[in-house]
């Protein structure tokens, strides 16, 4: 059970458990009508689903802070159906599921250290370092003489994601990835 | 973190400038209209006990003032008939795009006026303080061109009800409901694009106004809204002491189960009220206005130090 907060303490930013699940709030807006009560008006953004609503709240409610926490694991293999980490500083290993890690599996390669959010000690979803190298796998050569600026064309990334790269990046190559745009950033010497 | 301090400030300086003019403007006008400026205590051992207005403790016998209106109507009490006030006040967990826990207030009074005088007074100030600051061609707030020229807009709150949310308030409104809805359906279409008054508000809803006279479900009450944001709150003068007792009575004993402490009863202005003939007088945010004027997007960019750095 996480702390217990006050609705003159909400903010954006601020996470709540709601009905038993995580929320962050997205959006927030503080009114007093007239010579009326406070009123905390909140976009709250379910942190498992993603789904989104409005709520507004009074003075006088009481929240508890969702119980969350952020462990460091390292990833090691996918059995088709779950995503296996061992955390790093238990040993343990814990399993994760594809609904948990999401878009993050495009660019997620064996042996990555990642952050994973715990919500009551169950994973709801991990974030991965800003930038992670991965090497392109497929890629079709650049076609000669096409150098204007900004042309790219598609690789393949060891982990099976299809980004695009500039044309003069080549198969078998390592590349730096954006993790927070999922953009290509330079190449990287093997 | 220095520089940091030093480029918001840098940014926020155009809106200081404004905030500075406007300071001028407001006293130049009550100065042409003959009233006389006056200062009252900030820290208080009374302060008006309303029940959602939570005053900051300043020690344990005395608050920081939430508004200057009792010390303001007891000078009234005593025959100064016209005065005004730029003040400080304080109210304890405000904090919005609008709302500072430490805001800056005007507070005008008349003696023998209604709130229909101060309406007019509204109307003249805003003009008066705009005319010398607005450039060609006009304000601009949040992408909405304001006009303060032409004739404002006037409603009933049971008007306003009917039209934005769909309901009539009647006399004595379910309060949760009434809040919900100025908040998300009245205010945010009031003030487009001249100044629009609010007025006669439900008597269950007076605070310290007078109930109208040939009118008991609606007090003698009014806000002024400008581009959807509440600028000013103004009323005919409650003045029966009885009355106010029993108000303040009812008020301190919400205030008691919310916060847990009783407060004062008020009773050196609960006295000068036996002196003090029919009256008006107003509160408006001085640091809204500037918003508005300057068509700053939050009421940090227009104090220097908003809480959070002071």
């Amino acid at each position: 059970m996480g702390a217990v907060l006050t609705a003159g303490e909400l903010r954006k930013g601020v996470k709540l458990e709601i009905d038993g699940e995580p929320y962050l709030i997205v959006d927030f807006e503080f009114a007093k009508p007239g010579k009326g009560q406070a009123l905390y008006r909140c976009r709250l953004k379910n942190m498992i689903s993603g789904s989104q609503f409005d709520r507004t709240y009074r003075s006088g409610d009481k929240f508890n802070a969702a119980d969350l926490e952020e462990q460091e694991m390292q990833y090691l293999y996918n059995d088709g159906e779950q995503y296996h980490f061992m955390n790093m500083s238990s040993y343990e290993q814990i399993e994760i599921s594809a609904a948990a890690v999401a878009e993050t599996s495009n660019l997620l390669m064996e042996n990555l250290i990642v952050n994973v959010l715990l919500f009551q000690g169950r994973p709801i979803g991990l974030t991965l370092p800003n930038f992670v190298d991965l090497k392109i796998v497929k890629s079709d050569p650049g076609i000669k003489g096409d150098t204007a600026s900004g042309s790219t064309k598609p690789a393949t990334l060891s982990t099976g994601h299809v980004i695009q790269v500039p044309l003069f990046v080549e198969e078998g190559e390592t590349v730096r990835i954006d993790t927070r745009t999922g953009q290509y950033v330079e190449r990287v010497k093997n | 973190m220095q520089r940091d301090e030093t480029a918001v400030l840098s940014g926020r300086r155009r809106f200081l400038e404004i905030r500075s003019q406007v300071l001028r403007l407001i006293r130049a006008f009550f100065e042409s209209e003959g009233f006389l400026e006056v200062q009252t205590p900030i820290l208080t051992a009374a302060p008006a006990p309303e029940v959602h207005i939570r005053p900051i403790h300043a020690s344990p016998d005395l608050f920081l003032a939430a508004s200057p209106e009792l010390h303001m109507k007891r000078l009234l009490a005593a025959g100064f008939e016209k005065i005004f006030q730029i003040t400080r006040s304080f109210r304890d967990n405000e904090r919005g795009r609008l709302h500072h826990p430490e805001f800056t207030i005007l507070e005008w009074y008349r003696l023998g006026a209604n709130y229909k005088d101060l309406q007019q007074d509204c109307q003249n100030l805003t003009r008066s303080v705009c005319r010398a600051i607005a450039p060609l061609p006009g304000l601009h707030f949040r992408g909405v061109e304001l006009d303060f020229e032409g004739d404002w807009e006037r409603c009933t709150v049971r008007q306003a009800y009917r039209r934005f949310a769909g309901w009539d308030p009647g006399p004595e409104p379910d309060q949760d409901r009434f809040d919900l809805d100025m908040a998300q359906k009245v205010e945010p279409n009031l003030g487009f694009p001249t100044p629009c008054i609010l007025e006669d508000y439900p008597r269950s809803q007076a605070a310290l106004a007078r109930i109208k006279p040939g009118s008991p479900e609606v007090a003698e009450r009014f806000e002024l809204f400008w581009a959807g944001i509440e600028l000013a709150n103004g009323f005919s003068e409650l003045t029966d002491p009885g009355e106010q007792r029993a108000r303040f009575e009812a008020a301190i004993a919400s205030k008691e189960q919310l916060e847990g402490i009783r407060y004062p009863m008020p009773g050196a202005f609960l006295e000068s009220l036996h002196n003090l003939g029919p009256c008006a007088g107003i509160a408006l945010g001085v640091d809204r206005f500037v918003m508005l004027v300057s068509g700053a997007e939050s009421i940090d960019d227009v104090v220097a130090f908003p809480p959070e750095t002071a």
